[in-house]
């Protein structure tokens, strides 16, 4: 498998807030991972890092072999990466059929175009003329999703996704995991719900206080090693 | 009937201060930008074509047409080399920023043109007028004025509704973050709709300059008078601005009917009622429509 995005010794902060330390990561093509971790493990400062939304202190990001750590964000949605962002983002002064064709206005070429989104998320095509305001969490979020898709990324981002929404519309959301992958879209999914995460993901990464502490494929390790990276405890009893 | 030609001409007036408004708007509403040295590039742009007009013989109105594009590129250099720095940071340092500016032409345009008050002659035009009646006239200039300020919003609500560029500008004034992950490049837009906004007040300063008279130190006065229109009409919204300098013009000349002292007091009171019962404005949000 061709490798999509390598990070390397990646280390990013806000001022004197550092966020991130050393962080290796790599994805490959049609690849989909996820990247769990508490509250303020550094996830989403991981994607901002991606996109270039915070700069990087120290290490690089390559995108297909090049590196785009200098690149501004909209040059890296140009190159292919797109990203949902947390809250979701929707453009309240746009209507909806406008939040999803300034997506595409980016010009890349593929499959996705308005026609598939509205496919693919039927709940969208009803809500067509409504403002970009007054949307239900999930018709925001899959806006958002819908929204990515237009720029026919080659990495698609996913910035928690199912937070502040009920169980039976994240298991909606999700349902476009698997649609979206058939279209060889390589996803990085960034989750609180582990269960969730580990569902859709070919592999996984734990975030511990801005450090990966775990990686490795759902299954092949076990709930207490997950446990044990992502709170940074030992759960096991007499350790002590 | 003398109230009727007061309110008539407050509206002719009040295309005037739209038009000086529109690209304060604009600014705001895009990129939540107020730029002090507004008024003071509109009286540049007034002096560039009197310069022009005197070197090239022609009417000050033909000179728009070189005025007008380089206003044009003088925004968009200004915003890329000078404002772009203070975009996004504490309100205060676009303040020095532009307020700096605002001095710099001034003092310029002293040094070159003297503190002499200049008038741009525009020929018959100047005094040409259709009459209505015995009290109302409706002078051509003023008339041409209204209807630049309702070409140039019309132009620019069309502009911001329909295009992809436009998109853009409503995506950028709503989040520019989330603009930057649609790939809009947000420091280019900036740099639009600065040089937009700097060409409708270069083009509001010729046509100032064709009614009055200015001075290098105009410029401040007649941006009091943009201010008061963007917020009589609501930050951010085109066409509040049309209807805030309609009213701060009609406010102004329905005081100057009742006492020639009060016309400008009038609109002061009009702006700060405004201020104090809807501090949005008549059609307020902050976001460009």
């Amino acid at each position: 498998m061709t490798e999509l995005l390598r990070i390397e010794s990646l280390d990013v902060g806000y001022g004197d807030f550092q966020a991130l330390f050393g962080i290796n990561l790599d994805v490959a093509e049609a690849e989909t991972v996820s990247i769990i971790g508490a509250n303020g493990a550094g996830k989403s400062t991981l994607l901002k890092a991606i996109v270039g939304l915070v700069p990087p202190m120290r290490g690089d990001i390559l995108f297909d072999g090049k590196s785009i750590a200098s690149r501004p964000t909209h040059r890296r949605v140009t190159d292919g990466i797109a990203l949902v962002p947390e809250g979701r983002r929707i453009f309240p002064s746009l209507t909806v059929e406008e939040n999803i064709v300034i997506g595409g206005d980016v010009g890349r070429p593929g499959p996705w175009n308005k026609m598939k989104v509205l496919d693919a998320f039927p709940l969208l095509a009803p809500l067509l003329r409504r403002s970009g305001e007054g949307l239900s969490g999930g018709e925001r979020q899959t806006l958002a999703i819908g929204r990515a898709l237009m720029a026919n990324p080659r990495l698609l981002l996913l910035d928690e996704v199912s937070l502040g929404l009920a169980p039976v519309v994240v298991r909606q959301v999700y349902e476009a995991v698997p649609v979206i992958k058939a279209q060889g879209t390589t996803v990085l999914v960034i989750e609180q719900d582990v269960n969730q995460a580990l569902a859709v993901a070919d592999r996984f990464y734990c975030l511990l206080e801005g450090r990966i502490a775990l990686s490795g494929v759902p299954g092949e390790v076990t709930k207490e090693q997950i446990t044990e990276a992502y709170f940074g405890m030992s759960t096991a009893q007499g350790d002590h | 009937m003398v109230w009727v030609n007061a309110i008539v001409q407050g509206i002719l007036l009040g295309g005037l201060y739209a038009l000086f408004a529109t690209g304060l708007s604009l600014a705001f509403g895009v990129m939540r930008f107020v730029n002090l040295a507004h008024g003071d590039i509109a009286i540049l742009a007034a002096f560039m074509a009197l310069s022009l007009t005197r070197t090239l013989d022609v009417n000050p109105l033909v000179t728009l047409l070189i005025v007008v594009p380089g206003a044009f590129v003088v925004g968009f250099a200004l915003q890329r080399l000078v404002f772009d720095r203070v975009v996004g940071v504490d309100p205060s340092f676009q303040i020095v920023a532009t307020f700096g500016v605002g001095v710099i032409i001034q003092n310029a345009l002293l040094e070159k043109y003297t503190a002499d008050t200049q008038g741009l002659n525009v020929g018959r035009l100047e005094t040409a007028s259709i009459k209505v009646n015995d009290t109302i006239s409706i002078g051509w200039l003023p008339l041409i004025t209204l209807l630049c300020a309702i070409g140039v919003l019309g132009g620019l609500a069309m502009f911001i509704k329909r295009t992809k560029l436009g998109r853009a500008f409503r995506a950028t004034s709503d989040d520019p973050d989330a603009a930057r992950l649609m790939g809009i490049d947000v420091r280019r837009v900036f740099a639009v709709a600065m040089a937009l906004a700097i060409a409708t007040v270069a083009l509001a300063g010729v046509l100032l300059g064709a009614r009055g008279s200015f001075a290098p130190f105009s410029g401040p006065e007649n941006l009091i008078f943009a201010f008061e229109a963007v917020v009589i009409g609501g930050l951010g919204s085109l066409w509040g601005t049309l209807a805030g300098g309609v009213t701060l013009g009609v406010a102004q000349l329905i005081g100057n009917q009742i006492d020639p002292q009060w016309g400008q007091l009038a609109g002061h009171l009009v702006f700060l009622a405004v201020l104090a019962t809807r501090p949005t404005g008549m059609f307020g949000k902050v976001a460009i429509r």
